[in-house]
This record gives structure tokens, sequence and C-alpha cells, in this order.
């Protein structure tokens, strides 16, 4: 297992650097960047005064430098005569649009897009999962109806248009606050234990707008499976050793039909991060989405290279996550990799 | 005495479906005694057993009878198992009644370990502690029979072999002591010597127990070695009942008459003894070896190495049939798909020879288009006639399609051609529209064989071509094989687990064992005279409907062990093996000279 774990982790590694070279390259294959952007600009208008500065700030982060000059210092491996250090060392850039450094820019967004996304994540599975096996046991029943019918309506109903409806009503209904995602006076505050309790009442819409559509996803895909899984010998067997409906259920089927389920923690990080620009920027969720969607299109590149880079590292995550679940439920992929 | 089950006039429909399934059947069951269910697929003999326990599939419904069961005679009254309520059969399964199916691979769930699902049993049914289960769990594998019980309480089904995971089921079903033990084809997936070791080992359990036994088989072999009644089964009724001797011995219904005589007997085909020396052999297999390499663990760590087949010398006689019998794992079926160069061989030559005056083959080293001639001149006959069909074809596309990938006649000779098979192999060609599902397994595997002889091959490989099938299905395509290859002068390499099957239409047979050939011998020599312990066992292993030759679980017991412990001058010395050597005019064994 331990041997499966470093592996794991090296692998894990070596993808992240390949990914980290394409986000790179990727990001900088449109012509120019924000610094020449500026100086082109600043050329025009006739203020000469101002390019000097920005010429300096391009010597500073190596911009003139060819591009794969440009990704290893960005990385960190070696650190460029202007004196950025790059990623490993700690220096997480300059962002030129907004004037600060990137640690400055994402800052508490970091943070609270990790803590959204979380609780959408758990909002999903929590959900997900019962759903999903009642509708399985009691396929085509009303319940089974109902669920799917719920759930198309999550799948159909865009993103944007559920989180109004719900902040109108949340209102309305319960008081629930509407817009970012802790009460304004919190802001900028320590940890307290009234703050966390203003973030926890935020959280409400957003998590149920993010994880709607996951949710109806996932719990389609765990009923599907289940069916499948149900009518296996195997539970026939349960059934005749004496075993309780549910106990035949909970203990079998649902255990072969958890794989999938798994499998997809890595896949549903990504996909609710970048789903949930939209909803940041309805909902002004303090998210790191709507910056992100800012530094590409300004491109202001060393921001937006870091954001990608984050999220990359968090599916990796994800799937490193899921692959030591399944391994953990699933003796053939643990014994799999024992032998190998 | 009264019985310990009374099943009567049991009637079960599918819902949405006017007619019954099973219709009146009837039977019961002493303690101590085992009772035999016999009949082909779809005659309800699962159905009607299942619904005793409550185990009916969701769209199955009992419409009438009773099942009395009575596990304490006399001090209680019998309850009927048909009436009662889910919640109290459910504390009746694996306590008082239990089950063994059919397929323990599927039938045991493959995230538990063994010991876990067995022990699980005693603590749904009154044990409290979680030691005294394990306990007994341990206790249960001991008595089935396993080596090291301690290993096999941590081991996943999937790391056992067949007959342990089937004993692993045994032990499930018999840790609540049950009074009834309901056996649904517990030896069909098994292999000959393992079924005889796991037949003995229920024999011997019921002797200890006292427990009642229904033995749900198609096979009659089986019945007449372990049963002590018979209910015979047809489309849902009951068409012949009573002593296993009298009934399997003396069948007085038209239909048991048939099952009796279609099922295969150790009578081989006569044919005189003969040396085997063949100046003409269709294929000629010399020293072919072929290992599987599995993929390397580490970097540094060599791949472990299985050998499937370990240098095979075998003559194909032009006409003849030469059939190979083993065991699952023994070789056989790689030795199929190296012979129609569908497999390389890692060493070893096979060479075909189409006609006597060509000039013969080296099969793996032929060109592109070479290869495509050979494939016109050898085919294959697969195991599973589901599998083998798409089901998206009409069956004339299944037997257009061969000519039109080898660019031969035009349409309408083709589907003329399609047509005439149809008729050889005993079809209707007015039925050369319909899809493979509308078929059942014995015309699916009618089809696979014209198929096969579109091409008007010279060489078949039959894999197996019978295993899917009942009983009485499997006579009638053996005998239209054996028609076929006399009226076209075929050759077959006849690939089997069953020597009873072989015996029938092989004019030699090869004995497989991990990868060798361990005797070798015309069929009528085999069986009068098999010399190789491993032979023996196959032969005494092999069930015949004849009470008075029961299974010799010794000599099964002798030969189907590791071939380290078969006996001088067999033994084979870690991975030496002794040399193939002629014990007789056309008889050879491999043992030490």
């Amino acid at each position: 297992m331990l041997r499966f774990l470093i592996f794991r982790t090296l692998a894990m590694m070596g993808s992240l650097l390949l990914i980290s070279a394409l986000i790179f390259f990727i990001i900088n294959l449109p012509e120019g960047d924000f610094i020449s952007n500026q100086i082109a600009e600043l050329k025009a208008t006739g203020q000469e005064n101002l390019i000097a500065e920005a010429l300096f700030k391009q010597q500073l982060y190596s911009l003139d430098r060819p591009l794969w000059e440009q990704y290893l210092i960005w990385l960190g491996v070696a650190p460029g005569e202007g004196g950025y250090t790059g990623l490993l060392q700690g220096e997480l850039g300059w962002s030129f649009e907004l004037n600060k450094s990137v640690a400055e820019v994402i800052g508490d967004g970091l943070w609270l897009t990790l803590v959204v996304n979380l609780a959408a994540v758990l909002f999903v599975y929590a959900v997900a999962l019962p759903l999903g096996v009642i509708s399985a046991v009691k396929a085509n029943s009303w319940v089974d109806y109902l669920a799917a019918f719920v759930g198309y309506i999550g799948l159909a109903t865009p993103n944007f248009l559920l989180a109004l409806i719900l902040l109108y009503y949340g209102k309305q209904h319960l008081d629930l606050p509407i817009g970012g995602l802790m009460a304004a006076e919190f802001e900028g505050q320590p940890m307290s234990w009234d703050k966390m309790g203003s973030i926890l009442t935020h959280l409400i819409v957003p998590t149920i707008v993010i994880g709607t559509a996951g949710t109806a996803a996932m719990s389609q895909r765990l009923r599907a499976n289940m069916l499948d899984e149900l009518n296996k010998p195997y539970v026939t067997t349960a059934k005749a050793k004496g075993a309780s409906p549910i106990r035949r259920i909970v203990r079998y089927p649902l255990r072969m039909a958890l794989n999938p389920f798994v499998a997809d923690i890595g896949n549903l990080l990504p996909q609710l991060v970048s789903g949930s620009v939209l909803i940041s920027v309805v909902m002004s969720l303090p998210t790191i989405g709507p910056i992100l969607l800012d530094a590409l299109k300004s491109q202001d590149h060393l921001l937006s290279g870091f954001i990608l880079l984050f999220i990359a590292f968090l599916t990796l995550i994800g799937m490193l996550l899921s692959d030591l679940l399944l391994a953990l439920l699933d003796p053939r992929i643990r014994t799999g990799a024992r032998k190998r | 005495m009264s019985a310990l089950l009374n099943v009567e006039n049991l009637r079960i429909g599918f819902r949405g479906a006017e007619t019954c399934t099973v219709e009146g059947a009837f039977f019961s069951v002493h303690s101590g005694e085992t009772i035999a269910i016999v009949g082909e697929s779809g005659s309800g003999k699962t159905l009607s057993c299942r619904a005793v326990m409550g185990l009916l599939p969701p769209k199955a419904e009992i419409r009438g009878g009773s099942a009395a069961f009575c596990w304490e005679p006399g001090a209680a009254a019998p309850v009927d198992l048909l009436q009662m309520s889910e919640r109290k059969l459910q504390r009746l399964r694996g306590d008082k009644i239990s089950m063994i199916f059919q397929e323990p691979m599927s039938a045991l769930s493959p995230l538990h370990t063994i010991g876990a699902q067995t022990a699980e049993v005693a603590l749904l049914h009154g044990v409290s502690r979680r030691a005294e289960a394990k306990r007994m769990a341990l206790e249960a594998f001991e008595r089935v029979g396993f080596p090291d019980p301690s290993r096999a309480w941590s081991a996943y089904p999937f790391e056992l072999s067949g007959g342990l995971r089937q004993r692993a089921m045994i032990a499930m079903a018999i840790i609540g002591q049950p009074k009834l033990l309901i056996a649904d084809e517990p030896t069909t997936a098994l292999d000959v010597t393992t079924q005889a070791l796991v037949l003995n080992l229920i024999k011997q359990l019921q002797a200890d127990t006292g427990m009642g036994v229904l033995l749900i088989t198609h096979d009659l072999g089986v019945v007449a070695n372990v049963a002590d009644a018979v209910v015979v089964m047809r489309k849902g009724r009951v068409v012949e009942a009573g002593d296993a001797g009298e009934v399997v011995g003396d069948p007085a219904h038209g239909y048991t008459q048939k099952l009796v005589a279609a099922a295969p007997k150790m009578a081989p085909k006569p044919a005189p003894i003969t040396s085997l020396s063949t100046p003409d052999p269709i294929l000629s297999l010399r020293g072919v070896t072929r290992i599987f390499e599995e993929r390397r663990s580490g970097l540094f760590k060599p791949a472990r190495r299985f050998p499937a087949l370990r240098g095979i010398d075998l003559d194909v006689p032009r006409g003849e049939t030469v059939a190979v019998v083993g065991e699952s794992g023994s070789g056989k079926t790689t030795l199929a798909r190296i012979a129609l160069a569908a497999d390389r061989p890692t060493a070893g030559t096979v060479r075909f020879r189409p006609d006597a005056q060509r000039e013969d083959l080296d099969v793996h080293a032929l060109s592109r288009k070479e290869l495509c001639a050979f494939r016109r001149s050898a085919q294959i006959v697969m195991q599973d006639p589901f599998a083998a069909l798409s089901p998206r074809m009409r069956v004339r596309e299944i037997l257009t399609e061969p000519l039109e990938i080898h660019r031969l006649y035009d349409q309408a000779e083709r589907r003329a051609r399609a047509a005439d098979l149809m008729r050889r192999v005993g079809l209707d060609p007015m039925m050369i529209d319909r899809f493979p599902h509308a078929f059942s397994g014995g015309q699916r595997q009618r089809i696979s064989i014209a198929r096969a002889l579109m091409l008007e091959p010279q060489f078949l490989v039959c894999d197996e071509p019978t295993s899917a099938l009942d009983v009485s299905v499997q006579s009638q395509i053996l005998e239209l094989l054996e028609q076929i290859r006399r009226e076209r002068g075929l050759s077959y390499l006849f690939i089997s687990h069953d020597l009873a099957v072989v015996g029938q239409l092989a004019d030699w047979v090869a004995v497989m064992r991990s990868g060798l050939i361990v005797e070798l011998a015309r069929p009528s020599a085999l069986f009068a005279a098999p010399r190789h312990p491993y032979t023996r066992a196959l032969i005494a292993a092999s069930p015949e409907p004849d009470v008075s030759r029961k299974i010799d679980v010794k000599a099964v017991a002798a030969g189907a062990g590791e071939p380290s412990s078969w006996p001088e001058p067999y033994r084979f010395d870690g991975e030496r093996a002794p040399e193939l050597i002629e014990a007789g005019v056309g008889h050879f064994v491999r043992a030490a000279a």
C-alpha cells in the first residue's frame, strides 16, 4: 500500500509538471502579453514617462526572454536575472493588471473557493447516494420518477437562473442572506464563531446551485450501476443466507456500485471550479473563478497561470484520493496493486 | 416418518403470462435423503426449488400449491413455506434451509473475504459474538476440506480455484447446520475431477448431519451417483418420479428414456488399434510451446512466466478426429488457437498440408495472402453459440460473410450456398432471415457449424462445441459433426473437457495436463486400459447414468492432484516431467522409462 502511495505521488508530480508546461505555453499562444500591450498603448497615447516603469517590470519578470526560458523561470528552477525567482521558490508572481502580487490577489479567494467547492462536492455525494440507491431499489415507482424529474430539472435549468430563484425565495421565506460569502462586517476580520456561522449561512444557496447538476448526473449513474448489481447472483446468495432486505442491499450491491461513484471524485472538482464561475459572478462570491476569467481576458499570464495550475493540482489530488479510496474499497484493485 | 419437505401441486407463472411455467410440480425430501430434480434448461426445476426458499425472480409469482416444511418431525406442526411471511422465511433461510448455487464466482461477493461471508450466516442467526462466528466458520472450512482454514478465512473469492470456491459456498451453506440443503447444479461449472470430489463431500456431510438434500441437475450421471430418488421435469411438469435406480436403470416415460439414451457414456468408437505412424497428417505440431508473461511488476523485477504449453507434439491424421481432453487451465484452448494461427507459439512449429499432393506450410510463417488462403481451409466452431454469433446480423448475413470476405461467388450463389448449408445442418432454410436470438442454443450451434463450413474447409477445430448445451441437444450436435466429417472427409481437432463426449467420435485422444500431453491413444485402448493416473482419475470421475457404477473417489483423488503428487513413474520432479514413451502399440504415456 505504501509503495502504491509513493508511486502514485511521484506519478502525480510528473503529471503536474507536464500540465504546468501545457498551461504556460497555451496561455502564451495568443500574441503579446499584458506588459507589451500596455507599452504599445502607452506609446500610442504618448505617455512616455510611464513606459520606463513598464519596461522595468518587463525586465524584472524576464518577459523579454524566449518563452521556454520564461517557463523555467516561472517554474522556479532557473531564477531570472531580473530578480523574480518563480513558483518553487515560493514567489507566485505579479498581477500586472491589478498591480498586486498574485498571492495578494488570490489571498482568501483560494480558500473560499476550496470551501465552496468542497461543500458542493459533499452536497453532491450526500444527496446523490441515497437518491440513487432508492431510485434503483424502487425502480419504475413514483419515487424513482420523481427523483429523475427533479434531477432533470436540475440539469436543464441554467444555474444562474436557479441561483436567482433560490436567492429570492430564500430571502423571503427563510431570511437567507443574498450575495457574498460572509456578512460585510466580518470581511478582513480574523476567524471567529460568528464569522464561521455567517459563512455557513451564506454557503447554503451557492452549494445547492453549484451541486444540483452534479447531483442529478451522479444519482442517475449510481441508479444504473445499482440496477446492474441488484440482479447479480451474490445478492440472491445473501438472501438465501437470511440477510434482511436493507442489509443485502447496503452490504453487497451498494459496495460494488460505489466504485464508479468514488472514481468520479477526480472529475468532479475541475467541473465544479470552472462551472461555478458564472455563479460566482451572479452571486458575487469572492472565489477565484471570476478572477481567472479577467486574468485570461487581459493576458495577465502569471495570475491566470497560477490559478489554472492550482485547479489542476486540485484535480490530481481528487484523483489520488479516489484511487486510494478505490483500493481501500475493492480488494481486487488492492491485491492487484500488491502483485504488480 | 413424515417428510422434511413435501411440495405438492406447485404452480409458478411469470407476471403477465397466463400459462404457468411450472404446472403442478410435486416432490418430497426426507432427512438423510438426496432427491434429484432432473430436467433440461427451461424445465422449471430451478424455479420449483427457489420457490421453496422464497428466492423467485421478481417477475415470477406462485399461483398455487403448498410446501410443507417440518424441521423437527413430531415436535412441531409442518409450516407452509409458500404462505409464510417474508420476515419469518428470512429467519429460516441460511439456518434451517440453505442453498448452494451453480456458479460460485458470481454467487460470492467479490469484495468480501470468504471468512466474512461465511461468518455472516452465523451472525445473522443468533450468534452474537464475532469470535464465536469466526470459530464456527473455521470449523466449517475444515469440514469442507480447505487445506488451510485460516488462510481461507482471509482469502477473496478471486484468489481461489473453482473447486475451492464451491467448497467455500458449501461451507457457507452448512455453517448453520441446516435440515435441508438445496443444491442448484452445484458442480456444472467445475471440472469433472473436481465435480467428483465436491459431490463426494456433499454426500459425506449428509452422512454426518443427516440433512436432506435437494439436488438440481441436468446430468443423469450425477443422479445415478448420489441420488436416492429422482423427479424428472419437462416443460414445468413432473413426467416421472421414483427410486433413482429404477428411473435411471429402467425409465418408463419416453422423455426419460431419451435423456438416458442421450447421456454420454464411456463407449469408445470402435477402431482397430494401430500405431500412430501417419504418412500424411493434415496438421502436425512439433515442440509447440507457449509461455505467457505477466506484466512486469517493477522496473527491476523479472516478469512472471506461465507456460501454457510445454512442447506439444501432435499429428492430426487426414480424415480423422483427434480429441484433446483436459481440465480448465490445461492449455487445450491455447493449443487450438495456435493450431489456427490465432496465436503464435513461443517455440515450435505447426505445419499444415491442405491435401496430400501439396507441400506442407509452416502456419506461423505465412504471408498475409497465404494466411488468408489458410483460413479458407481451416475453420473453427466455438464453445458458446450465444456469444459466437453477432446479435445484430441476420443468419443469412452471418453465413454469407465469410464468402464476402474471401470474395467468392456472386450474391445469388452465396445465398444459395447459405440456404443449402442451413438444410445440411438440419435447419429450415425459411428461417434464414431471422436473427440469432430467435434460435435455441442447439440451433445456434448448428448455425455456427454452418458458418464454419461455408468456406469448405478441410480442417475444423471444435472448441468444446457442446459444453454449453443440454444433453439431448449435445448428442444431436455430436452426431451432426460426425456425419459432416464423414460426408466431406474433414479432419477434426476436437477440444473438450469431457472424456465421455470425446470417446464417441474421436479416433485419437490426447489427455492434457499442465501444458503437456500425459497420455495419447486410441479411445478403445485408453478406456480399456488407461495407464496414467490422471487419465484414470478422469475416467473414474466421469459420472455415468448407471447406479451400479459409482464414482471411484480414491482413484480421482490419486490422479487429480498436483503432478508432483503422482505415483512413480509418473511423478513430475518439480517442473521436470518424464518423457512421453510408447507403452503399447499406438499408446503413449508420460512416464519415466
